[in-house]
């Protein structure tokens, strides 16, 4: 290091203890009227993680059900119920939401150096909308039992008895709480930035919010007026989606899934966001290829628009639109696989600290690798002839969603707990919390792999015999998997009673959330911070264990790190 | 961040108040458009009508947009925003045009005489 | 709350500004930044609702495409004449509403008052004259693809208002006596500021009637012609079965004086239009046929209808805010955007009128 003039340590990182956005003020109502994007962000994630918590437990129930071919616990009926709610609440209730809402609305602002988001009411109106979403889509599921799958395709969901328009109903409005966040953050990352960070200085969970966002404004409003329709089908029995009225099923999934395919970019673009923070800050080295990594992010977001017709090739779509989507489902794998490569290359050389964030990061680059490449198979026209609608598509979607999204969203949490909470939390036990999520999953999907692609079916409550030992593996790890979740659950809420308080910096980050107090002060910054290389770590000191790692201010200019 | 070159005059700072003309201007152009696409409507243009009021419909929402939403004289990225939706649209309505012109051989159009009955799922 | 408080914080941030804009959110720099984020906010809302209309324009197109001939005979039931004047009404209502912004940033309150008081009573008389068009089709049995009534099967029906109108008039009509009597109280106790929002709340509820009107002038105007047209004025009974060439015209007269709500005087239902052959008009005349047409066109009409009832609910808001002179050339962000909003569903019509009502 040449020599440097250091610098007593920022004024950021000394604010007032009742500064502290958890305590400035009090009461439920200071909560639930709150326009403190930190709140908001901490309300969305006791939310998000109870809407898992319950999504589990009927995953497990499933999984449970399945060890036996014939018939255990649950009827047909009850099975296609358990499913669908399962389905419908991780997806709407949980994965969409989760990094977006939870973490993206804590650390946006923060990052940006910024007071909060550019419309905080907006911000908290969505959060509500969430919970009103919420509220209308289980009352309506558990009233009567919807069946439908999370898809809603019709004709059956025009035709069958349950709550179909009150479940749609509350995926209208969740829509909007999913929209009205996307434009949240776009508006804020456009003009808030703070003067110096260039879009090319901004921290790639940024870029990776921003492009989320893109997609959300889009594709969100095509969910809605779907689900409008469906709705008005059912009810005035508009002919549009219902073949009794010379209406069209297969426009049905055209609509659906011109949403539901982006709105998987939705799902992993965050959680990769995540990964490219984690990544560069627990190597200690900045991340590599940069600018490839945050025009993948936007890539992603555009060309995921252009392929959701892999989701109905055996729908009866006519043979020219198979050919042409599954050529550009080949394309969207493409900035998926340079982002993999960036993150590895950014190990390379590397002080690899294996922390519990750096250990949820390296399974997610496992594990998605495992569910991009097995989108490969079912990109192909030939090879998804025969899996479609197999184990093979449940075990490719749970790799990326679950494997990906949820594995990275972990690592965020993880990652960035110190600074939501103020402490730390035992090592120790996240990394356990990690193995046994890791082989517990594992477990749980590989055997689906190979079920489906020898022909067990999905959504089938019955099979037959020679699945019967796969089935059982799954279940095994399932409960695994579940047991991994518990303890990390455990691990973060015992630090909240007994961690040790945590520095402003505890991992040796440069990006600006790090340059305030832990947990920070309700209004972010005593003063805006100066902008510097997101992934520049010369500047950082480490002091303590006790006072973590400090930016000190270079007086000299370091010299400057190469990036792509 | 913000960079709004002050127009509109000394003291309107960022405001760029519209001129009574061009409001009128444009008005007066659009009654005009909407009779002349009533009007060519009654010409028996065959199948060049749709072609034909669209695009009639198309210059009166350019004016709509330009002058009545200020997008001539707006930030460009706004206006990148808004027609990039466009696109968006024309890949939607694109796909599945072509794809269901390409299985409309495949079923039968039918005269309806009642609706059907609600099928009742199993137990 | 604590994040609002600006006031205690002001020194930290360096900032001695906030203190003269009182609009101006603590979050932001000045009020350019917080109009420029204000603006891309709303650009990106209105690409949301151009993405909404998109999947209705998609059925449309789908529809119109596979089954042309269930268009254009479906399309002789919409009246040219009622949709080129809500055109017009509308693209008044934008004038006004692009006038209005230009007085907020001009800081000429009365303008902007009177601004968004005729675009208000604009959109009431559009949604009047839809009231017309809507109630007129489910009297004819013109009803999405699950109700709907073949037209050559249907049998006679009354002639005149139709009830319908009545239940949709009922609330515009309860505005129209509610608003009074605020008005009435206001000026009365002098408040002139709430007797400038109840004013011309009260005048677009009239407003509403006086589409209604509008619309009962127009179709009697087009029944007269096509009666004329075609030759006949009797009452009957249309006939059941398939008919070449069928012309049924009732006219009748309702005159109560006084009674503002009833004085129309003709309500008639469009005659059957002129088909060429029984089979074909059996295909197209059927519920998965014109029916679905209809479907498509209340689906996307009436989304249209609730965008401009959510539009006058916050225009109203505006209107209040503005007779409380809120707005200056420093602060118009909320009247340009709501502009914004309202010109979208203004464009949304110019596309939606030669698509639903001139398709031959």
């Amino acid at each position: 290091m040449s020599a440097v003039a250091t610098e007593p340590t920022h004024s950021h990182y000394e604010s007032n203890e009742a500064d502290n956005f958890l305590i400035n003020s009090k009461g439920v109502l200071s909560w639930a009227l709150t326009l403190d994007h930190k709140r908001i962000g901490l309300m969305y994630l006791v939310g998000v993680m109870s809407a898992f918590f319950v999504a589990g437990i009927l995953a497990l129930v499933l999984r449970t059900e399945l060890m036996t071919p014939d018939q255990w616990f649950l009827t047909t009926q009850q099975y296609n119920q358990v499913f669908t709610l399962h389905g419908a609440i991780m997806v709407f209730l949980f994965i969409i939401p989760s990094v977006p809402a939870a973490l993206g609305n804590f650390l946006v602002p923060v990052m940006l150096g910024a007071k909060d988001v550019a419309f905080p009411r907006l911000n908290l109106g969505s959060f509500y909308l969430w919970v009103a979403g919420a509220i209308f889509f289980l009352s309506a599921m558990l009233y009567t039992g919807l069946d439908t799958g999370w898809t809603f395709y019709t004709p059956y969901s025009t035709q069958t008895r349950g709550p179909v328009v009150a479940a749609t109903m509350g995926v209208f409005i969740l829509g909007f709480s999913s929209i009205f966040t996307g434009l949240n953050f776009i508006v804020t990352i456009n003009t808030m930035r703070p003067p110096g960070m260039t879009w090319f200085k901004m921290p790639l969970f940024l870029w990776a919010t921003y492009a989320t966002a893109i997609i959300q404004v889009l594709a969100t409003p095509v969910l809605g007026i779907t689900v409008l329709l469906l709705a008005a089908e059912r009810v005035f029995h508009i002919g549009i989606f219902d073949p009794a009225y010379n209406g069209d099923p297969v426009v049905f999934q055209h609509f659906f899934w011109f949403y539901s395919h982006p709105a998987v970019y939705i799902m992993i673009l965050p959680a990769m966001g995540i990964i490219s923070e984690v990544m560069s800050v627990h190597c200690h080295k900045s991340i590599f290829g940069y600018r490839f990594i945050a025009y993948s992010s936007i890539a992603i977001a555009l060309f995921g628009f252009l392929v959701w017709g892999h989701h109905m090739f055996t729908s009866g779509m006519a043979e020219v639109t198979t050919i042409v989507f599954s050529a550009l489902t080949f394309t969207v794998s493409i900035p998926s696989a340079i982002k993999v490569f960036n993150w590895l290359a950014t190990m390379y050389k590397g002080t690899v600290q294996l922390t519990t964030p750096m250990c949820y990061a390296l399974s997610f680059i496992f594990l998605f690798t495992i569910g991009g490449l097995t989108g490969l198979w079912l990109g192909a026209l030939s090879t998804d002839r025969h899996l479609h609608d197999t184990y093979f598509v449940v075990a490719h979607f749970h790799y990326v969603m679950v494997g990906g999204t949820l594995v990275g969203f972990l690592s965020g949490v993880f990652h960035w707990w110190p600074k939501m909470t103020g402490k730390m939390f035992s090592e120790f036990w996240g990394i356990v919390s990690c193995w046994f999520v890791f082989v517990g999953f594992n477990l749980t999907f590989l055997p689906q792999f190979v079920m489906g692609s020898r022909g067990m079916p999905r959504r089938y409550a019955r099979y037959v015999e020679e699945f019967q030992d796969l089935h059982q593996m799954s279940t095994v790890g399932a409960y695994l998997l579940g047991l991994g979740l518990f303890v990390a659950l455990g691990v973060l809420l015992h630090s909240l009673r007994s961690g040790k308080k945590a520095p402003a910096n505890p991992w040796g980050a440069a990006t600006l959330e790090w340059q305030c107090s832990s947990p920070p002060p309700f209004y972010n910054f005593q003063s805006p911070p100066t902008v510097n290389e997101p992934y520049d770590y010369l500047p950082l000191v480490y002091r303590d264990a006790d006072r973590g790692w400090e930016y000190v201010q270079q007086t000299t200019p370091a010299p400057k790190p190469v990036h792509v | 961040m913000s960079e709004h070159k002050a127009h509109g005059g000394k003291h309107h700072g960022f405001a760029h108040p519209a001129s009574v003309k061009s409001l009128l201007l444009v008005f007066f152009s659009l009654i005009f458009l909407t009779w002349l696409t009533v009007f060519q409507s009654t010409l028996e243009l065959g199948s060049a009508e749709l072609v034909v009021s669209l695009f009639i419909a198309t210059i009166k929402a350019t004016l709509v947009i330009l002058f009545f939403m200020h997008m001539l004289h707006d930030k460009p990225l706004n206006a990148i925003v808004f027609l990039s939706s466009f696109i968006f649209v024309a890949l939607f309505l694109g796909f599945v045009l072509m794809d269901a012109h390409g299985y409309k051989d495949s079923y039968e159009f039918k005269n309806v005489d009642s609706a059907p009955k609600i099928v009742k799922t199993t137990e | 709350m604590t994040s609002h408080a600006h006031d205690s914080h002001d020194a930290g941030h360096g900032h001695g500004e906030h203190g003269h804009n009182p609009f101006l959110a603590h979050h932001f720099d000045d009020p350019e930044q917080q109009f420029d984020s204000g603006k891309l906010g709303i650009w990106l809302f209105l690409v949301t609702e151009v993405l909404f209309f998109s999947g209705m324009f998609c059925a449309y197109a789908l529809y119109r495409s596979l089954h042309p001939e269930v268009f254009t005979f479906a399309s002789q039931y919409l009246n040219e004449t009622l949709g080129a004047f809500n055109t017009g009404v509308l693209l008044f209502s934008s004038l006004s509403m692009a006038w209005g912004v230009r007085c907020a940033q001009l800081r000429q309150r009365t303008g902007l008052v009177i601004c968004l008081a005729i675009t208000l009573g604009c959109a009431a008389m559009f949604l009047g004259v839809k009231a017309i068009e809507y109630t007129h089709k489910w009297d004819l049995g013109l009803l999405p693809a699950g109700e709907y009534i073949s037209q050559f099967l249907q049998p006679a029906h009354h002639a005149g208002i139709s009830p319908w109108l009545y239940y949709l008039s009922a609330v515009p009509a309860l505005c129209v006596l509610g608003f009074a009597a605020w008005y009435v109280v206001a000026v009365t106790t002098g408040q002139k500021r709430t007797a400038e929002v109840a004013g011309p709340l009260l005048v677009t509820a009239l407003c509403y009637f006086l589409g209604v009107f509008v619309g009962i002038a127009f179709q009697n105007a087009e029944a007269a012609s096509k009666a004329a047209e075609h030759g006949v004025a009797e009452h009957g009974v249309a006939e059941h079965g398939v008919a070449e060439h069928a012309s049924v015209a009732h006219d009748e007269g309702h005159d109560h004086a006084g009674d503002e709500r009833d004085d129309v005087m003709l309500v008639s239902h469009s005659d059957v239009p002129v088909v060429p052959g029984a089979p074909e008009l059996a295909a197209v005349d059927q519920a998965g046929g014109a029916g679905v047409f209809f479907s498509i066109y209340y689906c996307m009409t009436g989304v249209h209808a609730v965008h401009i009832l959510g539009g006058m609910a916050v225009l109203a808001w505006l209107l209040v805010r503005a007779t409380k002179d809120h707005f200056n050339e420093e602060y118009f962000g909320p009247v340009d955007y709501v502009g914004l909003y309202w010109h979208l569903v203004d464009l949304i019509w110019i596309y939606l009128f030669p698509l639903l009502y001139l398709i031959k």
